[in-house]
């Protein structure tokens, strides 16, 4: 299987992790987005390890992980107080830091 | 040279002394008034050591200097703060000390019910060592720092009751007046600098004739500028009458005997330059000229015994700067002048203050009358005063100012004859305008309109009158016998370098033009206020009297042709601040708050549309990137 097709999986799910942080309203969905974008930087940087010959991407892809699951436990923490407050995990209700 | 130790402690006790007045507080009440008086009688003593001292001496070898320490060393300019103590610097000590000392005893009685009385002697003391520095100073830049020390203690000691507003005004007026000759003096030490390299007396003198007759005319008006403001003439006159608001002592001290004259000490002092000056020579002689008669004018008609003897001073210092004007022969008779006027116009002045306290602080002489008999010796010494100054011979104003007088009209030419003329009615007006405070003050009726008799002042008071009173009488007699002062000044004004062959008209002939000038003036006063007179000035005066009474209108000259141009002048430029440089920087203040208010709209608060805008920023920049490299 030619390289470039990983390639164009990892700009098909970034690009529908992008589309769902932008258009969904649901806190937890596009908490699942970004997770979903920071996969296919994963894959991709898989890829081009594969490409280069070398281990340089392997390693940045563990370091993503680990980012990520950081992540995850300081954004669910987030996203659990604010449900707690306002009864509501929409990001469009959140939205008093304005003007 | 010869070097003296002794010069410093001139200066520096009574600068001690001072500083220990004011900072002791209301410890130093007690004793303050005699540790001043000592020290100014101590700075007298070493003044009086260091003339027979400096008399034993030869002619060539009796300056002397000390070195107090290197104070300016920068590139070419080398100022040293050095004293020099010569025969004309001497004379200035003897004055400033003997006559301080005089008056610090006087004021010990005189200001005795002030509560502040320490305050007033820690300034006196304090304008004794500036005057002292002025006149001992080697350079200018050494007697610049006197003259604006002089000028302090004169705004401070002028403002001494300064909780009278019109007092603090007054105070306020001399020191802006002095401020514009103290410019002129500033500015005549830079181009004396810019001229000579040097600053001092010493090495100015020597460099005097290689300088351009421009820089010298520039120097000198300069100088002249600075001594009109100093010693109230025309045109900075205007403050010598409202200087009367101080206490009295400091009327006859600073305002007529010592620091009003420094502008005389100045031009003697700059001989060398005004003798190559023919043009600022002249312009001393009209500003003397001008003065003599304005301050005489004056005098005729104030009926505030202080002002009408201020204006007197004005008139008495316009003839000194007139003879400052005649060139080398002309500085030796203004310092005589200057040294006779200073005993008998301070013994007026503390005989004033002596009336004044026992009428109770009127200065009205309208109210006065009679007072000759209630208090005799004040009335005597008075009268002594009065015969010196309108220059009856023995007395020392006769010598000084006859000597004035002919020296002007042997000035040569119309110059001759014009100075001449007005130095001899100057004479006459001077004679009528004494003649009528001397009556109105202790002869004639008595009009002070209540039942207190008037009772002799203290002798603490009367005993320096009296002591400057044999000034008034000797000091003529003493300083022209075989033109004793004229030969002591010799070596540093050099009035025999030139010798006048042809004289204009005998000197016995001036001398009874004089008298007769006297006497005509005399006469007039005498006619005009013999009989019984009314506490009331009268209303309707003729335009010269009424004049005369505002100061020929000086105040309402200077508040038209400079206070309101000047104030029209700030309210111009502070406009000009408002809109140009503060429009600027608010417009600068307004962009960015107006940039703001837009940008802020971009801020909606939804993570969406921030999410949507850094994903719109990031594919711009892959784009960029894409086209860039492609």
């Amino acid at each position: 299987m030619a390289i470039a097709n990983y390639l164009y999986l990892s700009a098909i799910l970034f690009t529908i992790g992008a589309v769902g942080v932008v258009v969904r309203r649901n806190a937890i969905v596009v908490f699942m987005c970004i997770e979903l974008m920071l996969n296919a930087a994963n894959l991709a940087f898989v890829t081009f390890a594969r490409v280069n010959s070398n281990l340089d991407g392997q390693v940045v892809a563990f370091f993503t992980m680990v980012v990520a699951a950081c992540e995850v436990v300081v954004g669910l923490a987030i996203i659990v107080t604010i449900y707690r407050s306002r009864r509501s995990v929409s990001v469009d209700d959140a939205s008093l830091l304005k003007q | 040279m010869t070097t003296s130790s002794n010069l410093l402690w001139l200066i520096a006790l009574p600068l001690f002394s001072s500083a220990i007045l004011i900072l002791s507080g209301k410890r130093a009440n007690s004793w303050g008034h005699v540790l001043a008086t000592i020290v100014s009688a101590s700075s007298f003593t070493i003044g009086v050591v260091e003339f027979f001292a400096m008399h034993g001496r030869s002619d060539a070898n009796r300056a002397v200097t000390q070195k107090i320490f290197t104070w300016i060393s920068v590139g070419s300019l080398n100022v040293d703060a050095s004293l020099m103590l010569d025969q004309l610097s001497i004379c200035f000590v003897l004055l400033i000390t003997g006559v301080g000392t005089l008056i610090h005893v006087y004021s010990i009685s005189y200001m005795s019910h002030d509560h502040d009385r320490r305050r007033f002697f820690a300034y006196l003391n304090f304008f004794i060592a500036s005057m002292l520095l002025l006149v001992l100073g080697d350079s200018y830049l050494n007697l610049y720092v006197g003259w604006e020390g002089v000028g302090l203690a004169s705004y401070l000691l002028i403002g001494f009751w300064n909780q009278k507003p019109a007092y603090a005004t007054a105070a306020k007026k001399a020191f802006i007046a002095n401020r514009i000759g103290d410019v002129g003096l500033s500015i005549a030490i830079m181009i004396a600098f810019a001229t000579f390299g040097d600053v001092s007396f010493a090495g100015i003198k020597e460099h005097a004739d290689e300088a351009s007759s421009t820089q010298l005319t520039a120097i000198g008006l300069m100088l002249l500028l600075a001594a009109c403001g100093k010693s109230a003439q025309f045109p900075l006159q205007s403050w010598l009458g409202d200087a009367m608001a101080g206490p009295t002592p400091v009327s006859a001290l600073i305002h007529a005997a010592t620091m009003v004259t420094a502008g005389v000490y100045l031009i003697t002092r700059s001989n060398f330059i005004f003798d190559e000056a023919p043009i600022a020579q002249l312009m001393v002689l009209v500003v003397g000229g001008i003065t003599l008669l304005f301050g005489a004018v004056i005098g005729m008609a104030k009926d505030d015994i202080k002002k009408a003897l201020a204006a007197s001073t004005m008139s008495q210092i316009g003839y000194m700067i007139l003879a400052t004007g005649l060139g080398p022969i002309g500085y030796a008779f203004a310092i005589m002048h200057l040294l006779t006027h200073g005993f008998f116009k301070a013994s007026m002045f503390l005989g004033a203050g002596s009336v004044m306290h026992g009428m109770k602080d009127e200065v009205n002489m309208r109210k006065f009358g009679g007072i000759g008999k209630f208090m005799p010796f004040t009335a005597l010494t008075f009268g002594l005063g009065y015969l010196a100054i309108i220059g009856v011979p023995p007395f020392s104003g006769f010598y000084s100012k006859d000597k004035i007088i002919e020296t002007a009209f042997n000035a040569g030419g119309i110059k001759g004859i014009a100075l001449g003329m007005a130095t001899l009615l100057g004479a006459v007006i001077t004679a009528f305008y004494m003649t009528r405070v001397v009556i109105l003050t202790f002869f004639g009726n008595e009009r002070w309109g209540h039942k207190d008799e008037p009772a002799e002042s203290p002798a603490l008071m009367l005993i320096p009158i009296g002591l400057l009173s044999i000034g008034s009488i000797a000091a003529g007699f003493i300083f022209s016998k075989g033109d004793g002062l004229v030969n002591w000044l010799q070596p540093v004004v050099n009035p025999l370098k030139e010798h006048h062959a042809e004289e204009f008209l005998p000197p016995i002939i001036v001398s009874l033009m004089t008298l007769v000038a006297v006497m005509i003036g005399l006469t007039v006063a005498i006619l005009k206020y013999r009989g019984d007179q009314v506490a009331q000035a009268p209303e309707k005066v003729s335009v010269l009297v009424s004049a005369a009474r505002r100061d020929l209108f000086q105040d309402e000259f200077n508040e038209a042709v400079f206070m309101r141009p000047g104030q029209s002048l700030i309210k111009i430029l502070l406009n000009l601040d408002y809109i140009l440089i503060d429009g600027l920087v608010r417009s600068v203040a307004a962009t960015s708050l107006s940039a703001g208010v837009r940008l802020r709209t971009l801020q909606t608060g939804y993570v969406r549309s921030y999410a949507l805008m850094m994903v719109i920023g990031a594919l711009a920049l892959v784009t960029t990137i894409w086209v860039v490299t492609a």
